[in-house]
């Protein structure tokens, strides 16, 4: 059975169509990237499926459960995480205060009568998350810091450690490298192997970076002007004439 | 129909008045992403200036153009370019309290300096009341006729300025994207600069053009005016010239037609007239798309980043511990003195500081915690009060009161939080703003809430065989509520929900994705906060034994923001300081007499003028001055006494920020 499926998935803004008639399906284990030039609705794709964005036809169906009428926080409880092309981070807080209310969102058990009498604090076991996630993705040093005194890279680190707690089922990465420098893509790429390994996670990635999607996905679909226009594993995908017009341009 | 029209045509002239402070209300949002409610206090000043000007003898014309065409921009000018250039990347708070406090503190400075005024004059080059033509057998005057005439010429002028290329798109990149539109060569301060004069005229305009109507120049008149030009640009949304302009004469007809139409004498018709702009407003904020969150971005969120959210700095586990010591030595004093030191009457002015820092709590929470905006907090108060006053007309011990008083005040909230939970940033203190004048308008009048003007007597409670009559027991039971529920939000802000409001505050997207089930996050917050307030008013009407509902009027909560906004919002330790302070420079200046009186508005714009530069709030930004010394001269010190110094052992040092060490 596929962890997510999508069928006919449609989104309009005004004229434009950004997604129109996605059927997707990605199984469990897999590493999926979706590629395609800009405003081809991968972004969109990823807001349609948390449910950032309604679309206006079609359905999403994750781990066996029809989620499209679902709001975004249950889809996300149900076990997805994702980062934001546009940075949408907590301003004001740290690296680890990020992963601290996420995890014990993810844990549920927060109670208001629990905050009320002092039991609201984290807990060892959250903490102890936390702490290993930063260390995964090597943000240790500046965990304590306001996430406002990061740089790009850093703060695209961070995004990415707050979808790994949990452990999500699915993971979702809209653009994480760009900003990043080659320290960091090679952390990023090392985290994308190791979650997939070690936690089985599945991983959808969106990137402009085409090397580095192939090497850490085995599947690429592409998307252009809303249509997916090819769909299969990476090399084949790459060699089509149809996907060498659209996204690499001819002359590649 | 003889009747319809006479009824309709009044209505145009305030109409036009709306539409033109609303085009202004547009402008200015749309080239600098602030929603400028001192407007309203422009087109007071400008009214004022010409009102006293042509009593001085001058001519009409010279007044007008010294009124309108210089003061009203010079003032818009000065108040882009002290304050508002510099928000255009801050968060909708930062762009909001500014501007409240000018909308405080402009009418009373300029009522200090250069008077008040009577009579009005009307500006218009026909006659005022001689009768031009009539529709239907209703007279046409030369005042309605002319108000007319120049408002749709200078809108519709405005909206074809808008279109035009050359303008229109240089003021549209400014708005997008200031710093990109700089590299493209355009101007961006000087283009915001002038869409605020501009602004400014049509405010100006606004206010001398309907000065006649009213008999006296009154400041809360042209604060109904404002509201009433809010709901004409939320019906444009925010957006729409032409759209703004219908909306405004239609607002302003729609209010004559139900004063016409509805039997008079009940609370409902001679309360809905007023209320009905702000019921106007309601409806635009929900059913209109642009102010849905997501959609409803700041104009100016695309562009430059936002300005880091505060956060207290880290501090060496010495200096942590010194202030803690010291801040517990100075509110002990501080009681004690209250008790034994001062006369009586300043132990009245500390037990309504302690009373109103509970009310401020309440901002704390929602505000200061969980970023959202509400311009309703005394609302909140007033329902707690009210409802303590009629439960102990029916016997209700009053003890029991104050605590059903936040109850409802509770359920106020969550009511309240309902209908904002589509809306983000200022729309939603725009919507808690109209549910305010809508309580003081209508809910509030009747003999089973606040009984109008007449209002309630609340006693003083009496636990067991205790009495609280006495007006030291009063000062220590308000000040154990106080600690009680200091102690609670406290507590809140380091727990989940504490973490989750934070999250709320930083970025609603992400909270969502990660899973906080944000319209219940929200609704918590408004109901918790809605309770902190409804005690703190109970508490204040059994404090003063006698309220009406005018005690807890819109005016209060604007002024409630700013100042605990001033002092600092982010923390429990913020709304008492600002709860003591307010309640005693109110004392201070009530002991002034004359033109002294407006020295509270003076102290207004000047914590506007701070907020800009320090937004974590004055009083906020002198401890962590005072801190950051105490953190050098400890340093030094240990150098001194021979302890290894530097930066590694002091990073060590440091204690860790709650929530986050180990
Ligand atoms: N909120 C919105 N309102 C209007 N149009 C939108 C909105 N979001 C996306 N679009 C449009 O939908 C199309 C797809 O956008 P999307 O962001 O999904 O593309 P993308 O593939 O992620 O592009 P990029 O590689 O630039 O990130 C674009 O034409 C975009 O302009
Ligand atoms: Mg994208």
């Amino acid at each position: 059975m596929a962890l997510l499926e999508t069928a006919g998935l449609t989104k309009r803004f005004g004229r434009v169509v950004a997604l129109s008639d996605v059927s997707l399906r990605i199984d469990h284990g897999e590493a999926v990237g979706v590629v395609g030039p800009n405003g081809a609705g991968k972004t969109t794709l990823f807001d349609c499926i948390l449910g950032v964005q309604t679309p206006d036809a079609g359905s999403v169906v994750f781990a066996g459960r029809r989620v499209d009428r679902l709001p975004t926080f249950r889809r996300s409880l149900l076990g997805i995480g994702r980062t934001f092309q546009r940075l949408e981070l907590f301003s004001g807080m740290t690296p680890r205060e990020h992963l601290l209310v996420t995890a014990r969102v993810r844990a549920g058990g927060g109670r208001l009568w629990k905050d009320g009498v002092g039991l609201g604090r984290p807990l060892p076991a959250e903490r102890r998350e936390a702490g290993e996630l930063l260390d995964l993705v090597g943000l240790t040093e500046v965990a304590d810091v306001p996430v406002e005194a990061l740089s790009l890279g850093r703060c695209r680190l961070v995004e990415l450690a707050r979808a790994l707690v949990g452990p999500p089922r699915l993971l979702m990465l809209d653009e994480p490298s760009s900003g990043l420098d080659e320290g960091e893509r090679a952390t990023l790429v090392s985290v994308i192997g190791r979650v997939r390994q070690e936690r089985g996670v599945v991983g959808v990635v969106v990137e402009h970076d085409l090397e580095l999607v192939t090497t850490v996905v085995d599947r690429l679909v592409v998307l252009d002007v809303g249509r997916v226009i090819a769909d299969g594993p990476a090399a084949a995908v790459l060699a089509d004439p149809v996907v060498r017009r659209a996204y690499l341009g001819a002359g590649r | 129909m003889a009747l319809f029209f006479s009824y309709l045509l009044p209505g145009i002239p305030y109409g036009c008045a709306y539409a033109l402070m609303a085009a202004g209300l547009v402008l200015t949002y749309r080239a600098s992403g602030v929603f400028n409610l001192a407007f309203g206090a422009q087109a007071y000043v400008s009214a004022l200036l010409f009102s006293i000007a042509v009593q001085h003898g001058w001519p009409v014309w010279a007044a007008f153009v010294m009124a309108v065409v210089l003061a009203s921009p010079a003032l818009g000018l000065a108040m882009e370019r002290l304050l508002f250039r510099y928000t255009r990347t801050s968060g909708p708070l930062v762009k909001l309290v500014p501007a409240l406090g000018l909308l405080i503190a402009i009418p009373s400075v300029t009522q200090m300096i250069i008077g008040t005024a009577t009579r009005l004059p009307s500006p218009l080059v026909l006659q005022p009341w001689q009768v031009y033509f009539h529709i239907a057998s209703t007279a046409v005057s030369g005042e309605e006729l002319s108000t007319t005439v120049v408002t749709v010429v200078v809108v519709g002028a405005l909206a074809v300025v808008m279109r035009s290329r050359a303008v229109g798109l240089r003021m549209r990149s400014v708005v997008e994207s200031p710093r990109m539109a700089e590299l493209a060569g355009v101007r961006a301060d000087r283009t915001s600069a002038g869409a605020w004069a501009l602004s400014s005229l049509f405010a100006g305009l606004a206010g001398v053009l309907l000065a006649p109507i009213y008999s006296q120049v009154s400041s809360s008149d042209f604060t109904a005016l404002l509201v009433a030009a809010i709901a004409a640009a939320a019906i444009g949304g925010f957006e729409s010239l032409p759209l703004t302009l219908a909306g405004g004469i239609g607002l302003g007809v729609a209010q004559e037609l139900i004063a016409g139409y509805l039997p008079s004498g009940s609370i409902l018709s001679s309360g809905l007239r007023p209320a009905f702009p702000f019921a106007v407003l309601a409806v635009a904020l929900v059913a209109r798309r642009t102010f849905r969150r997501g959609a409803a971005r700041d104009p100016m969120a695309s562009c430059d980043p936002p300005a880091p959210a505060f956060r207290p700095p880290a501090r060496m586990t010495e200096v942590a511990v010194g202030s803690r010591v010291f801040s517990a030595v100075v509110a002990s004093l501080l009681v004690a003195a209250t008790l034994a030191l001062v006369p009586g009457n300043w132990e009245f002015v500390f037990t309504f500081g302690i009373v109103l820092s509970i009310v401020f709590l309440s901002i704390t929470l929602l505000t200061g915690m969980g970023g959202q905006i509400s311009l309703c907090q005394a609302t909140f108060a007033g329902a707690g009060a009210l409802t303590a006053g009629q439960l102990a007309m029916h016997a209700v011990p009053i003890g029991l009161g104050i605590l059903l008083g936040g109850v409802l005040a509770a359920a106020l909230g969550a009511v309240v939080a309902l209908p904002t939970l589509r809306l983000g940033g200022i729309a939603v203190g725009l919507l808690t703003l109209s549910f305010a004048l809508l309580a003081d308008n209508v809910l509030f009048l009747y003999p089973w809430s606040g009984n109008g003007a007449s209002g309630l007597t609340v006693p003083r409670p009496q636990v067991g065989g205790v009495s609280f009559a006495g007006s030291s027991a009063f000062f220590w039971l308000a000040l154990g509520f106080l600690v009680v529920l200091g102690v609670a939000v406290k507590l809140l802000q380091g727990g989940t929900t504490g973490r989750e409001l934070a999250a709320l505050r930083g970025s609603e997207r992400a909270a969502a994705a990660v899973g906080i089930d944000v319209r219940r996050l929200r609704i918590v917050a408004f109901t918790l906060s809605a309770a902190i307030a409804g005690v703190g008013g109970a508490l204040y009407g059994s404090l003063v034994q006698s309220i009406s509902p005018n005690d807890f009027n819109y005016q209060f909560s604007l002024v409630y923001v700013v100042v605990v906004a001033a002092v600092g919002v982010y923390s429990v330790a913020g709304a008492v300081e600002a709860g003591v302070l307010y309640a005693v420079l109110m004392q201070l200046v009530s002991t002034m007499s004359g033109r002294f009186s407006s020295l509270l508005a003076l102290i207004f714009g000047l914590a506007a003028l701070t907020y800009v530069r320090h937004p974590e709030g004055v009083v906020a930004y002198g401890k962590s001055w005072v801190l950051d010394r105490a953190e050098q001269l400890t340093r030094h010190l240990q150098r001194g006494a021979g302890r290894p110094g530097g930066l590694a052992t002091v990073g060590g040092r440091r204690r860790q920020h709650s929530g986050t060490g180990s």
